[in-house]
């Protein structure tokens, strides 16, 4: 069960309970969630760690409102995401969410600069305020100069950090990581995880990552460990970087 | 938000020019194939069809002998007289014109220049009812039909052979034992429907012929103009009836000559072209499908990617339908691109081939119309319906897409 909520403690962002996810269909069913309960408060950095094949990423997916659970309750500030139309859970990713994936995920042959500012005119921004805030996230990940490269011309970490400028360029309400670092050298892992957790620390911005080096966990608040589905512990993180 | 779609869908097609340069590709080739095959065929007909009204309007040709055409039965058939043409015009109430013809092949001579054609004796009427107009000069007049002077009218093609650029009018002009003036050019008909070159010719007096060349009184072949609005068939039984009387025919027996109604050879002719053009159509029609498929094949190939695209706009936040809406602007707009510059391929293709083949440029607008839109039709669909299928996906399948 998640921890009981101190007085005066920041309020429920997203709340799982009793979230399921099963994959195919009878004799190929496979439960990758099985029961989770799981709360993040506003302004928290969760790092979800456990061994491969635990459940991390189907969870984070069932988070971002990129996947729906088989059963349980998903709430974002107290609503039920499960029972939200397809167009909601979209308005949802676009208003409150921001996501970065293992691979990247950017559009090819799109310019660093295009393809953060994709969000933004999902938000009906005009094109001058779309550039401007767009630059703006691209300098926030030290790659103002990089505008015009596209992916092909950047380096995994880099495109790394324009994933994340695409996903902080709204200012979401939380940024969700799954394995952000996954590909990255272990320098380019520091300096990535050392932008997430001043994004979390200056900014404010709730942040749920998965990763499996206890070396990146180390950058979060609270680490919550997955085994075969479940949550197997969920504790402060005593040596917070 | 449409204007946002439009942007987005612009910048997706420069974005991908290769791609979006194969599938317009497709479009062109099929849209100017099928374009260009209607078009030219369209000509054919119409050039088929004007050259059988040069012809002669409701013309009745009438030979001796059973049928007319190849293996041609002139056994036992004897030639007509002029008195037989004459008991036309008289009897029979529609005819307009009738041309008593005898031919003969000649060796024309003028100067040092010599050249093989066709001598036809007939009546002034063979001028009205063979369509023909004199580019300079006159034709012969009564006087000279009837005593058989040495007058000749000739056609551009004989001018062209013996006199180059030289003025033919008041010349003499040679053939066999006699020579004969030339007082008047045909304006020019070109080819026939058949391939003749109606130019090639000379026309004298009736009996000059008959006198000086052939040697006898016969008249090969009757033409018969019927009056415009008159009964072409009525006309054609009543000549049928005077012919048999005229020639001692029994109730029993068969005709021993033949009338023809040319209109029937115009309708042959028609038919045939249309055929042709059906054909030609036909095997545009397959291009159009192969562009079709070529298309197709380039969307089903990008689908893998498109798919992941949008499993991304999809995660940051884009609705189903404002994907779809992109991805359908984007089609729509590269086929039209494709479809217009089909049509314009096709109208300079065909003004070229056009010109190269003599036939005239009509441009169908209907054939336009169809092609443009199944081009355009089979852009929406290939382009459209994958990423439709995309959309409906959880974001998550679609990101997942190998
Ligand atoms: N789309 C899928 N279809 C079937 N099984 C899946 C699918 N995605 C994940 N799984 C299975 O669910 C389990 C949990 O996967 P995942 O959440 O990716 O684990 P983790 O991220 O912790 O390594 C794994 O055993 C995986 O094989
Ligand atoms: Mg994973």
């Amino acid at each position: 069960m998640s921890a009981i909520p101190k007085p005066g403690a920041a309020p429920a962002l997203i709340e799982f309970r009793g979230v399921t996810k099963i994959y195919g269909q009878g004799q190929a069913a496979f439960q990758a969630l099985d029961g989770v309960d799981l709360t993040i408060r506003e302004g928290e950095f969760v790092a979800i760690m456990g061994p491969s094949g635990s459940g991390k990423s189907t969870a984070m997916n069932i988070l971002g409102c990129l996947d729906s659970p088989t059963n349980g309750s998903y709430l974002f500030r107290g609503v039920h995401v499960e029972r939200l139309s397809r167009d909601q859970r979209a308005r949802l990713r676009r208003f409150y969410l921001g996501f970065v994936f293992q691979g990247f995920n950017l559009l090819a042959r799109t310019s660093a600069l295009e393809n953060v500012e994709l969000p933004l005119i999902y938000r009906g921004l005009a094109r001058a305020e779309r550039h401007r805030r767009a630059l703006q996230a691209l300098e926030a990940v030290g790659l103002a100069e990089w505008a015009d490269h596209t992916p092909a011309e950047l380096s995994g970490g880099q495109q790394q950090r324009v994933a994340i400028a695409r996903a902080i360029v709204t200012d979401p309400a939380v940024l969700l990581a799954d394995e952000p670092t996954g590909n990255l050298d272990t320098a380019r892992s520091r300096e990535l995880m050392e932008l997430i957790a001043g994004l979390n620390r200056d900014q404010g911005i709730t942040i749920a990552m998965v990763t499996h080096e206890p070396d990146m966990a180390g950058y979060a608040g609270r680490l919550v460990h997955f085994v075969d589905g479940r949550v197997d512990s969920d504790e402060p993180n005593p040596h917070r970087r | 938000m449409l204007w946002n779609t439009l942007v987005l869908a612009l910048r997706e097609i420069r974005r991908n020019l290769m791609r979006s340069f194969l599938t317009v590709l497709g479009i062109v080739i099929g849209v100017a194939a099928v374009i260009t095959m209607v078009t030219l065929g369209n000509g054919a007909t119409v050039m088929v069809s004007e050259q059988i009204s040069s012809l002669g309007s409701n013309l009745l040709m009438i030979h001796p002998g059973k049928r007319m055409g190849p293996g041609r039965d002139t056994s036992g058939a004897s030639n007509f007289r002029l008195a037989d043409a004459e008991a036309i015009a008289r009897d029979v109430a529609a005819v307009r014109a009738v041309a008593p013809t005898s031919s003969a092949g000649v060796t024309a001579v003028y100067a040092n220049e010599n050249w093989s054609t066709t001598v036809t004796g007939s009546s002034g009427d063979y001028f009205t009812v063979g369509n023909w107009t004199l580019a300079e000069g006159r034709a012969f007049n009564a006087a000279e039909q009837r005593a058989g002077t040495a007058v000749c009218v000739i056609g551009a093609t004989v001018r062209k052979q013996l006199y180059g650029g030289q003025d033919p009018i008041g010349t003499k002009l040679r053939m066999k034992n006699f020579s004969c003036e030339v007082i008047g050019l045909l304006q020019s008909k070109g080819q026939s429907a058949m391939g003749r070159d109606q130019d090639d010719t000379i026309v004298m007096p009736l009996r000059t012929v008959q006198r000086r060349l052939a040697g006898n009184q016969d008249v090969g072949s009757i033409m018969v103009s019927v009056r415009d609005g008159a009964d072409t068939a009525k006309a054609q039984s009543d000549i049928e009836r005077l012919m048999r009387e005229r020639r001692h025919i029994a109730a029993n027996e068969d005709d021993n000559f033949n009338v023809f109604d040319t209109r029937q050879i115009a309708e042959t002719l028609t038919g045939t072209t249309r055929v042709l053009t059906a054909l030609l159509s036909a095997v545009a029609a397959v291009s159009l499908l192969v562009g079709g498929i070529g298309i197709m094949n380039i969307m089903l190939v990008s689908v893998t990617e498109r798919t992941r695209e949008i499993g991304i706009r999809m995660a940051i936040g884009a609705l189903e339908r404002e994907v779809l809406l992109q991805f359908l602007v984007e089609a729509v707009v590269l086929s039209s691109l494709g479809g217009l510059a089909g049509i314009l391929l096709a109208v300079a293709a065909s003004l070229v081939l056009a010109g190269v083949m003599g036939v005239p440029f009509i441009l169908d607008p209907a054939i336009t119309l169809v092609a443009f839109l199944f081009s355009a039709a089979v852009g929406v669909v290939f382009g459209y319906f994958p990423a439709r299928r995309a959309a409906q996906l959880d974001p998550i399948e679609a990101l997942r897409h190998e």
